[in-house]
């Protein structure tokens, strides 16, 4: 049974200048124990989606899904406190700002324990003693003194560690994990991800990646889903996609990467991800992709099948000949 | 921690020097001659004018009255008030507890009642209750203060004969007094219905005291918490699938706290302030009464005097202000 099973999400916000859809018609399938990575640009609505899962996003925002499922349960039926017993416990999330995403007001530890207290029937030592065990787990020296320590004590790798020991304290079955190494430095960057990946070998959970470096999802995925402007673009193994990648933004992301680069300088997509305003007719993507026509500008593209990566688009790259229609 | 409290309490001695200062100009400033004011109809002789000024020193220069004001002050003598010869301090610590009581029972009243208030607005923003709240806490800041006395004494003093309209106890009952909280001392006296006759007497007296604060407070806390709403350690307490009573109430108001401490804080100033009206309206045997007294009477030292120990009182409810902030959050403590 699929972890995590998501039809046609979408996300609109109420915002002063009308309604805008953030996240547009979006699928996601996660199996126990898989490791997605969801890419792309800032703006594509990565956050949002998950947030929604998550039920985390403000009132402004309208979710609709023909099927939101984590291990079973409907997400769109449950009752705020049934909800506030998943998230937290089976259901996790990290976010890209350690620094500012733990309360400057109380010490890690006691953030730590909050979880457990609300979730498990541990008793005050047991709560302490699975801190411990957490901050060893996370590679956390000195556990017992560090538990002590406020936040602002304790640098941006670290706190990044006490969120990754906050979000698996209750054991969950699905860590979604939002930029987790965006904010820290290159060298961390690599540990954090280290970590997140041994502990999911280790414990088995299911770990969505939310990142817009190609190089991240090479290293650590197993499935990527390529998000744009609040659609899913494509959707592959990660073998598969780094060979064949059928939508051209995924191509030009690929293309981005300085390991792939053909040319001195490093090729770029030219242009933004289209905004409120801004939301072109036909494929978002056409008015950035260079192998657009008129056809792409003016009608929405399909969604290809899944030999073709589920392309959202009119000419798939690298497409058998008779599959062009 | 010492060494914030002992930064803290640095800028304290320029502050009571200036306010030395400045209690000592305040009362020279208002026209009128002490003297003709305590000989009142009768008048004076010229030479008895002449033995009373130099009886009070005002035939010395300005600068050697300020001196022998200043160093008696440093020595903890405030002077004599000049109509009942009793020294300023020990009349201000006879009547220093009752304004204390009315102004702690209002600072209670404001902050049991603007806190929650507060956060209830911020989170339901934007809907009904949020726009009552706030447009009610517009009206309570503005109300003139004596008018909305007048108006709750006409109400439930007049009209429902609920509350007395002034003092701060029954005549029937008398006692001494232990600490000078009448709200205690009724307790203690064991005396029946004594507590509840202070209760009714306290109870209009805070109600106006505590509108101006309420309001303000009310307000503040609604846009520390807004702003606090929208952090990031916020949704991580909400991912962790907290209540919103504990995410609201425990992670949201702790860090709305510090801006919600410093309004109450500030308050205590206008609570002073707000007390000498409210205290003269009710007849509260107060210190604002005895100033207001002490001002139409020219008695120099009680005015001089009170208005140093209320700006001392002042200055020592920031200094524990600030030294909360850090207690608070211990991020500001590291500054
Ligand atoms: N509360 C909100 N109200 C209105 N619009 C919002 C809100 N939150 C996000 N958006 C918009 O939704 C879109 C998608 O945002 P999202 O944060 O999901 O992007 P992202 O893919 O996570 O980008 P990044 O890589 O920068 O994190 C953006 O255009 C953003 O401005
Ligand atoms: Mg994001």
């Amino acid at each position: 049974m699929p972890l995590l099973t998501i039809r046609n999400l979408s996300v609109t916000f109420a915002t002063a200048q009308g309604p805008f859809r953030a996240v547009d018609k979006v699928d996601v399938d996660v199996n126990p124990g898989e490791i997605l990575a969801i890419v792309g640009e800032s703006g594509s609505g990565k956050s949002v989606s998950m947030l929604a899962v998550m039920g985390l996003l403000p009132w402004t925002a309208t979710v609709t899904a023909d099927e939101m499922t984590f291990d079973g349960r409907d997400l769109r039926a449950l009752s705020g406190p049934a909800r506030r017993r998943i998230v937290g416990n089976q259901l996790a999330m990290i976010f890209q700002e350690p620094m500012s995403s733990l309360n400057p007001c109380f010490t890690v530890g006691f953030q730590i324990r909050e979880a457990l207290k609300k979730h498990t029937d541990m008793d005050k030592a047991a709560r302490q003693a699975r801190c411990v065990e957490l901050f060893e787990m996370v590679g956390i020296p000195a556990p017992e003194r560090r538990l002590k320590a406020f936040p602002h004590q304790l640098s941006g790798g670290m706190n990044q560690r006490v969120m990754i020991a906050m979000a698996i304290a209750c054991k969950p079955r699905l860590l979604i994990a939002d930029e987790p190494t965006t904010a820290l430095d290159v060298t961390i960057q690599a540990q954090i991800l280290d970590l997140l990946t041994a502990l999911q070998q280790e414990t088995g959970m299911g770990l969505i990646l939310i990142t817009h470096d190609m190089g991240v999802v090479a290293e650590t995925a197993e499935r990527v889903a390529v998000q744009y402007a609040g659609q899913k673009v494509e959707d592959q193994e990660v073998q598969a996609l780094f060979d064949t990648p059928h939508h051209p933004y995924t191509a030009a992301l690929l293309a981005a990467l300085p390991e792939r680069a053909t040319e001195r300088r490093l090729p770029t997509i030219p242009g933004v991800v289209p905004g409120q305003h801004d939301r072109p007719a036909g494929c978002l993507f056409s008015p950035r992709c260079r192998y657009a026509d008129d056809v792409c500008r003016g009608t929405e593209p399909p969604v290809q099948p899944d030999a073709l990566g589920r392309a959202r688009c009119h000419y798939p790259l690298h497409a058998p000949q008779e599959a062009q229609a | 921690m010492l060494k914030f409290f002992l930064s803290r309490l640095a800028t304290f001695v320029p502050t009571f020097i200036g306010v030395t200062l400045i209690s000592f100009a305040f009362i020279r400033v208002l026209p009128g001659d002490p003297i003709v004011v305590m000989a009142g109809e009768r008048g004076v002789s010229a030479e008895r004018y002449e033995e009373l000024r130099s009886q009070y020193g005002f035939d010395q220069p300005l600068w050697v009255q300020f001196w022998e004001y200043f160093t008696g002050v440093l020595q903890g003598d405030l002077g004599e008030s000049f109509i009942t010869n009793r020294p300023v301090w020990d009349e201000f610590f006879s009547l220093f507890p009752a304004t204390m009581e009315l102004s702690i029972v209002a600072i209670i009243i404001a902050t049991a009642l603007g806190l929650p208030a507060g956060v209830i607005a911020a989170v339901n923003r934007g809907k009904f209750f949020d726009r009552a709240l706030m447009s009610t806490a517009l009206i309570g800041y503005s109300m003139p203060i004596f008018w909305w006395a007048l108006l709750l004494i006409i109400v439930f003093s007049g009209n429902l004969g609920w509350t007395p309209v002034s003092g701060r106890i029954g005549l029937l009952y008398y006692f001494d007094d232990v600490t000078g909280f009448m709200l205690i001392d009724s307790l203690l006296s064991g005396q029946k219905g004594a507590f509840t006759s202070a209760v009714s007497h306290l109870i209009l007296p805070s109600i106006v005291l505590a509108t101006i604060p309420l309001a303000v407070i009310a307000r503040q806390t609604r846009s520390a918490m807004l702003e606090v709403l929208s952090e990031d350690y916020i949704r991580t307490a909400r991912a962790k699938g907290l209540s919103p009573g504990r995410v609201n109430g425990l992670h949201a108001l702790r860090n709305a706290m510090i801006p919600v401490i410093t309004v109450i804080g500030l308050s205590v100033g206008t609570l002073l302030a707000g007390a000498i009206l409210t205290e003269t309206i009710f007849s509260w045997p107060g210190i604002g009464k005895w100033m207001v007294d002490s001002i139409f009477r020219r008695d120099y030292p009680v005015v001089q005097g009170g208005l140093l120990m209320i700006a001392v009182i002042v200055m020592i409810v920031n200094l524990t202000v600030d030294l909360l902030y850090g207690l608070i959050n211990p991020k500001i403590r590291k500054r």
